[in-house]
């Protein structure tokens, strides 16, 4: 699964882009930041706050309690500014 | 060319070419345009120091379909002859333009509530960030809540 980053969130992660292979366990949206959180102190970093995070789930706006089976691109990005 | 249209694009663009490019039908009885530009004083992260840029980073692919998406809203909901959404990315400069919404219908009414409605889903919808570029240094823009509160007055029943 393709996981991206965006904004803050690809600063503090160190990078934009990942190929990841989460557990099983794994089946929402808030599992995988879950998860993801446990890869370096940068990921720490980056999901330390879960409700200043957002997520898209190929292309598409996404709740954490949103299935991710299935899913190639994953995103995960602060609130939007722009306009 | 389709009447409507979304463009995400690091260029320039020009408002009379995108303006006349809807008004050209003979049905067209109002042209509504909304040009957002980067504002000199901005400094909504309190940055020290005059901002210099916004360096506007998207989310290609999705961006694009996000502006599709709220289009076909807009669609769904007001008598549209035309729209155009044109929003730029990379480092832009005070004085730039950044992002431009063009809706045209018969009547006045149609075409300035589409174009309110686009602009104000587009700031909370659309995955676009802006960071400020200052002299000592730069932070990203925080989302406002204003702008939370502008896209939600269209969904309340």
């Amino acid at each position: 699964m393709k996981v991206l980053y965006f904004a803050w969130l690809r600063e503090r992660v160190g990078h934009g882009e990942e190929n990841v292979s989460p557990p099983a366990e794994v089946r929402t949206l808030a599992d995988l930041a879950g998860w993801l959180a446990t890869l370096s102190p940068g990921h720490a970093h980056a999901f330390e706050n879960p409700n200043v995070v957002r997520a898209a789930l190929d292309h598409r706006h996404a709740k954490p309690d949103a299935s991710i089976s299935g899913v190639r691109e994953v995103a995960f990005f602060p609130p939007m500014t722009g306009g | 060319m389709s009447a409507f249209s979304v463009r995400v694009q690091a260029e320039d663009f020009d408002i009379a070419t995108e303006i006349s490019a809807l008004s050209g039908a003979g049905e067209v009885g109002a042209v509504v345009s909304f040009a957002g530009y980067c504002r000199a004083d901005k400094s909504e992260t309190g940055a020290a120091g005059p901002l210099t840029a916004l360096v506007l980073e998207h989310y290609p692919g999705m961006a694009e379909a996000e502006m599709e998406r709220l289009m076909d809203e807009a669609r769904s909901r007001w008598p549209l002859l035309g729209a155009r959404i044109v929003h730029r990315h990379g480092r832009i400069v005070p004085g730039e333009q950044i992002v431009l919404v063009v809706t045209a219908s018969a009547h006045r009414e149609a075409a300035f509530a589409a174009a309110s409605f686009l602009m104000d889903w587009l700031k909370t919808n659309a995955p676009f960030w802006k960071k400020e570029e200052r002299a000592g240094g730069g932070d990203w823009v925080a989302a406002k809540d204003s702008d939370t509160e502008a896209a939600q007055r269209w969904t309340s029943g």
